[in-house]
Order: structure tokens, then C-alpha cells, then sequence
């Protein structure tokens, strides 16, 4: 049954990402792109799309943190690191030049997949090599200063 | 390269954004995680730190099976234009999976699930790949 629901979920999501436009990596680039405020070309969809999402995910963590633990689990797993560290700036730095290089982050990537898209598949085969060699580095027996370990629980 | 315009979709993309919402909400509701793909996807591999690998899978199943079912229902997919070449693709996807584990999420696990925690991580992480992303793509469309 949570097999069933983590897959309905997902879709969900999936299905969020078609219909926001952000399965659409030249909707993304056109967002990102903020010359195009001043020559007309700015695409502020992303925007809306994140102010919404947030919006229902503050409301609804609100209301869904107030029981006392998951329909199918333990306990809430939420993050409880609140200090900044370089990895916190230099993760998504080197982040954010992927994704303004091609347009894709990881959700809209996996979604282009079932567009029978050549290029997505390209890229999350790419993407997937670039996380198991973070998550190699990070797991490293004798971390050094910028090789902390992570928290398992963040994302 | 003649960049490919896209007009402003405001109703779409809130609709979007509040089921992409929804989905956290509900999956934080049924599992007590946070609904971030990046980390989703790279627990997809070895080594397991839990048993949840199945729950993952059937979560991307379901992101790639979105489309198909749009298609499905409508007859028609909605556009979808990629304009990276093979070897900007792969650089660019190494980037974000690298990047992404590195500073433990992206736009969904940092940008919308962070964010609605009021995480100062998650800010800072949000308006850094904001950030680079901007840049990144100002050098390559007006510095060429």
C-alpha cells in the first residue's frame, strides 16, 4: 500500500511539473535569464510555480507535522543541521551552473525521461555519475574540512 | 543560437506548483520524508542506509510515468524543447547530480520543502543556485 501511494505521489508531482511548464527546460532558461526582463523574453512562470508550491507546503507540513508520526512510518525525519557550512553554498553554486547550462534539475529531468526524451536520458545518466561521486567523496572514511558528512535527512 | 520563446503561463504554473505542494504534503503525510528528488534519486543506488528503496523507485516511477499519462488522457505531449547539445548535456547533468548531493538538495528537497521549513540552509542554498544558475546563463546567452 505505501508502494501504491509513493508511486501516486510521485505522479502527482510528475504530473505538477507538466502542467507548471517546468518539464520545459527553455521555460526554466527563459526565467533565468534576466536580461530578457528589460528586452521582453522573461518567462516569470518559475516564479509562480514556486511561490504555489511553497505556499501549499508550508500550509499543509503545518497541519500534517501536528500528528504524531506518519501513516507509514516511525516518525517525521525532518533535518535538524541549521548551521551554514561551504558545503551548504558550494553544493548548489555548482548546482545551479548545471542547471542554468541545460535547463533541467533533477525532478523535471526523471519527468523528461517519460517524454521519451534522448536528451534527458543523456543527462540523468550524466547526473546520476555526478551524484555517486559526491556521495562517494562525502562518505569517505577520514573526512577532511570540505568533505564533512552529510545529513541523511535534509533532502 | 537562436533562443526559443516561451510565454508566461501564470494559472498553469500556480496549478503546478500547488500539486507539486501536495505532493509534499502527502508525502511527508504517508512516509515522514521530505520530498526531495535529488536525494530520492541518488538513494536509488548503493549504499543503502534503509530499507526504503522500493518506496523510492515506485516515487520516480511515478515522475516518469506523468507524461505518459498526460499523453494518454489528452492525446497530445505539452512542448518540450531542449536545446543543450549532447556534451553540454552531460556536463551540465554531471553538475547538478554532483552539486545536488553535495549541498544535500535541490529546488524541490531545498527550493519548496526547505523553504516552507523556514530553513536558513535551505534559503541560503535556494538563493545561491538562483544565483549561478542566473549567471551561468547570462555568460552563455549574451557573452558568447
Amino acid at each position: 500500500m505505501s508502494i501504491i501511494a509513493q508511486f501516486a505521489i510521485g505522479l502527482i508531482f510528475g504530473l505538477g511539473l507538466v502542467l507548471s511548464g517546468m518539464s520545459n527546460p527553455a521555460k526554466v532558461l527563459n526565467f533565468l535569464d534576466v536580461a530578457g526582463i528589460s528586452s521582453g523574453s522573461w518567462d516569470p512562470s518559475l516564479a509562480c510555480v514556486m511561490v504555489s508550491a511553497v505556499a501549499v507546503t508550508f500550509v499543509g507540513y503545518e497541519w500534517v507535522l501536528k500528528r504524531p508520526r506518519p501513516l507509514f512510518g516511525e516518525k517525521f525525519q525532518l533535518p535538524t543541521r541549521r548551521e551554514l557550512d561551504v558545503r551548504i553554498v558550494a553544493g548548489p553554486a555548482i548546482f545551479g551552473v548545471g542547471w542554468g547550462l541545460a535547463g533541467f534539475c533533477p525532478g523535471p529531468a526523471l519527468t523528461a525521461l517519460g517524454f521519451g526524451s534522448r536528451a534527458a536520458v543523456i543527462f540523468v545518466a550524466a547526473m546520476i555519475a555526478g551524484m555517486l561521486l559526491a556521495r562517494w567523496l562525502a562518505n569517505r572514511p577520514s573526512p577532511s574540512h570540505i568533505a564533512v558528512p552529510m545529513d541523511q535527512l535534509e533532502s | 543560437m537562436l533562443n526559443v520563446t516561451t510565454s508566461f503561463t501564470p494559472i498553469a504554473s500556480l496549478a503546478g506548483g500547488a500539486l507539486i505542494g501536495l505532493s509534499a504534503v502527502l508525502l511527508m503525510a504517508l512516509t515522514g520524508r521530505i520530498a526531495g528528488v535529488s536525494g530520492i534519486a541518488a538513494r536509488l543506488f548503493p549504499p543503502y542506509e534503509d530499507a526504503e528503496l522500493a518506496g523510492r523507485l515506485a516515487f520516480v516511477a511515478g515522475l516518469i510515468a506523468a507524461p505518459v499519462m498526460v499523453l494518454l488522457a489528452t492525446g497530445h505531449l505539452p512542448a518540450q524543447t531542449i536545446q543543450a547539445d549532447a556534451t553540454v548535456l552531460t556536463l551540465a547533468g554531471f553538475l547538478v547530480g554532483f552539486g545536488s548531493v553535495w549541498g544535500n538538495g535541490c529546488t524541490s528537497g531545498h527550493g519548496v520543502c526547505g523553504i516552507s521549513r523556514l530553513s536558513i540552509r535551505s534559503v541560503v542554498a535556494t538563493i545561491t543556485f538562483m544565483a549561478t544558475g542566473i549567471a551561468t546563463v547570462f555568460v552563455t546567452r549574451h557573452m558568447g
